[in-house]
């Protein structure tokens, strides 16, 4: 899990800089200061189970098991990219590891992983989803449609929201007039509100959940706490929020409390600066693999629209 | 061959095509309740008896959570067909349609599919404004998907399998007066049967049929004001004037050879669509013929539309909006006498 959520942490700061060089277009949301919720949920979910994504999708991506090569292909937008350079930073995802392209609109993916939950659920499967949003999503009708319907099907569905304390740069407190895991009982199904810095804590409440949902009993609402130490989006310098809290939270930091646990536990530190060390490579690796790519054909923009060239 | 009724053609076409692949399954409200509607006009009903409430599945009064649930049981290998009851209401899942069934295989760069099937009844049936619209138009804007217009039985089924069959995204408009005999009776609805084959069959998208043979004007028509402009090209025939009339069965993809093919022969096209004037399908329809057919025309394309208001309830004024067969007939007689 420490290898994950370094090479999170690594990969958005070097995108940030590719960015300002301007070789990453576009725009970016970027994870800094939430790797433990992607890290904690998708290390309890198996390979073939699947997650939604949101604007912010880089770190559930490398949690899932999205290759860096092609992601940053991506994000450089070349034909090597997961999504062929059609998707970008909000569109990040490659199914063959369970990341569903990743949704840009605001609580988008909570029906759509009801729809995936109902799918298994007539396979007879016993694959789950894992839906990430965030604190503004509980707001939009969506969210409501999709969680009613998942609970009243008891799909298996886990529903992870990502409470970072505010949509774009407006505080929760504006907005929600309960707590998020509270909204669970309106669907009569598990709320939980979980540290979401605390990657353990994490892990357990998703392996829980995934449990309950994987037995057929349905969804769980996962509230996890966390911050995200940058900006709503490129170029936003977060001056909507105190500094004294900024500054509380970088002290929570998920990747410093993991690593001084695990010296607790007897990790060496050379142990660590080694996984540290391999993250870095592999982020140059896939930088320059993205610099070596190919940008797609102009006339590749035609392809794709209405499915044809699918394999079934 | 035995005679069926549309709403018939299709729960014909869902049944068989749940029994040939078990990943078709059908949601929406009020489908499968026991003693139920069978959808708002019957089409589903019997089917939940047969094939058990996990395949038909009942949802709650949510748009957005059926076309999202769709969407995403699609992504996963799953061939659903949702039901929205009217097409009026297609417009609170208007992201799930838009934003995620129709870009999400054209996002993920053709890795992820979406074969999904969204029945939607068009059409003014005395219901007020909001149970009324005819909104081909908005979703032909959208790429992504394909969009069928049935105006028979036989083509009901037949565009019906050929969408659960698809890799995309369909959506399937149903007009209300067209439901006919064995769906719920309409105010004025026509009684239309088809023969229906026996054998399994499915007709390609984007194929037009001629209706009926003229040399004189061409009229491109869907659902009811397609059986309207048959109606009205019956009575001008007595006049001796001969109408053409065309039914291109797909709005996306749609048949532009046989279109042009006809307008070649006739020189004078006229398009009648029940949708409002204003952006309209129609409207895209005469600026194709004005692009590649603009040598074959003798004379200005004409659009016969709803006026551009909401649906009123009053028949009076519905009946007023709406294009009655009279109005297809006094603007084609005037366009073959050369007086517009």
């Amino acid at each position: 899990m420490y290898r994950d959520m370094i090479r999170i942490r690594k990969f958005e700061e070097k995108v940030y800089l590719l960015f300002l060089e301007g070789k990453v277009l576009g725009t970016i949301h970027q994870y800094q200061g939430q790797e433990a919720v992607a890290v904690g949920v998708c290390s309890a979910l198996r390979r073939n189970d699947c997650i939604t994504s949101t604007h912010r999708p880089h770190g559930h991506c490398i949690a899932k098991g999205v290759p860096l090569d092609s992601m940053m292909a991506e994000l450089f937008a070349k034909s090597t990219g997961c999504c062929k350079a059609k998707g970008g930073s909000m569109h990040m995802g490659d199914i063959s590891v369970g990341a569903v392209p990743a949704i840009a609109i605001v609580a988008g993916g909570v029906t759509l992983a009801a729809g995936m939950g109902l799918a298994y659920k007539l396979q007879r499967s016993d694959r789950v989803v894992a839906c990430f949003f965030g604190d503004g999503a509980v707001n939009e009708g969506a969210f409501h449609e999709g969680a009613n319907l998942a609970a009243i099907k008891k799909l298996p569905v886990v529903f992870i929201c990502e409470n970072n304390f505010y949509a774009a740069s407006t505080p929760m407190q504006l907005t929600t007039p309960v707590g998020i895991a509270e909204r669970a009982a309106a669907y009569g199904i598990p709320g939980v509100v979980v540290d979401g810095n605390d990657v353990a804590a994490v892990y357990q409440a998703t392996v829980t959940a995934v449990a309950r949902a994987r037995r057929g009993e349905g969804p769980t609402l996962i509230e996890c706490q966390t911050y995200r130490t940058v900006g709503h989006s490129r170029g936003d310098a977060g001056t909507y929020r105190p500094k004294e809290e900024v500054e509380l939270w970088k002290q929570r930091d998920p990747i410093e409390r993991l690593r001084r646990s695990l010296i607790a536990d007897g990790a060496a530190e050379n142990e660590i600066a080694a996984i540290e060390a391999e993250a870095d490579r592999e982020i140059e690796t896939a930088v320059a693999f993205a610099e070596s790519s190919l940008p797609p054909q102009p006339e590749d923009a035609l392809l794709h629209v209405y499915g044809e060239g699918v394999t079934p | 061959m035995k005679r069926l009724s549309i709403a018939e053609a299709l729960r014909e076409a869902m049944r068989e095509e749940m029994l040939r692949d078990e990943r078709v399954f059908l949601i929406g409200e009020d489908i499968g309740i026991p003693q139920g509607f069978g959808g708002a006009f019957t089409v589903t009903l019997g089917l939940s008896d047969e094939f058990g409430h996990e395949r038909v599945v009942d949802t709650p009064i949510s748009e957005k959570a059926i076309v999202g649930a769709a969407v995403g049981a699609a992504m996963m290998g799953m061939r659903p067909i949702a039901d929205v009851q009217y097409s009026d209401f297609l417009f609170c899942a208007a992201d799930e349609i838009i934003n995620q069934a129709a870009k999400m295989t054209y996002m993920s760069g053709g890795t992820v599919k979406v074969p999904m099937v969204l029945r939607a009844p068009v059409g003014a049936t005395n219901r007020g404004a909001q149970h009324a619209q005819s909104p081909e138009g908005f979703f032909m804007h959208v790429p992504g998907w394909k969009v069928a217009v049935p105006a028979t039985a036989y083509d009901a089924k037949g565009l019906l399998k050929t969408a659960v069959r698809d890799e995309g995204p369909v959506l399937i408009f149903e007009h209300k007066r067209l439901y006919g005999k064995g769906g719920r009776k309409e105010a004025g609805g026509l009684d239309l049967t088809s023969g229906i084959p026996d054998e399994d069959y499915c007709i390609p998208f984007g194929q037009a049929v001629v209706r009926r043979e003229g040399a004189d004007l061409t009229i491109v028509a869907t659902l009811l004001m397609m059986h309207r402009s048959l109606a009205a090209a019956d009575l001008l025939a007595q006049e001796g004037i001969n109408i053409e009339v065309i039914d291109p069965r797909t709005l996306v993809p749609f048949d532009n050879e046989t279109m042009l093919a006809s307008v070649a022969k006739t020189g004078k096209l006229l398009i009648v669509e029940e949708d409002n004037l204003t952006g309209g399908w129609g409207a895209e329809v005469a600026a194709r013929v004005a692009d590649s057919g603009f040598d074959l025309l003798d004379a200005p394309i004409k659009r016969l539309a709803s006026y551009d208001v909401p649906m009123p309830f009053a028949p009076v004024l519905e009946n007023f909006v709406v294009p009655s067969v009279d109005r297809i007939i006094e603007l084609a007689r005037a366009m073959v006498k050369g007086k517009v």
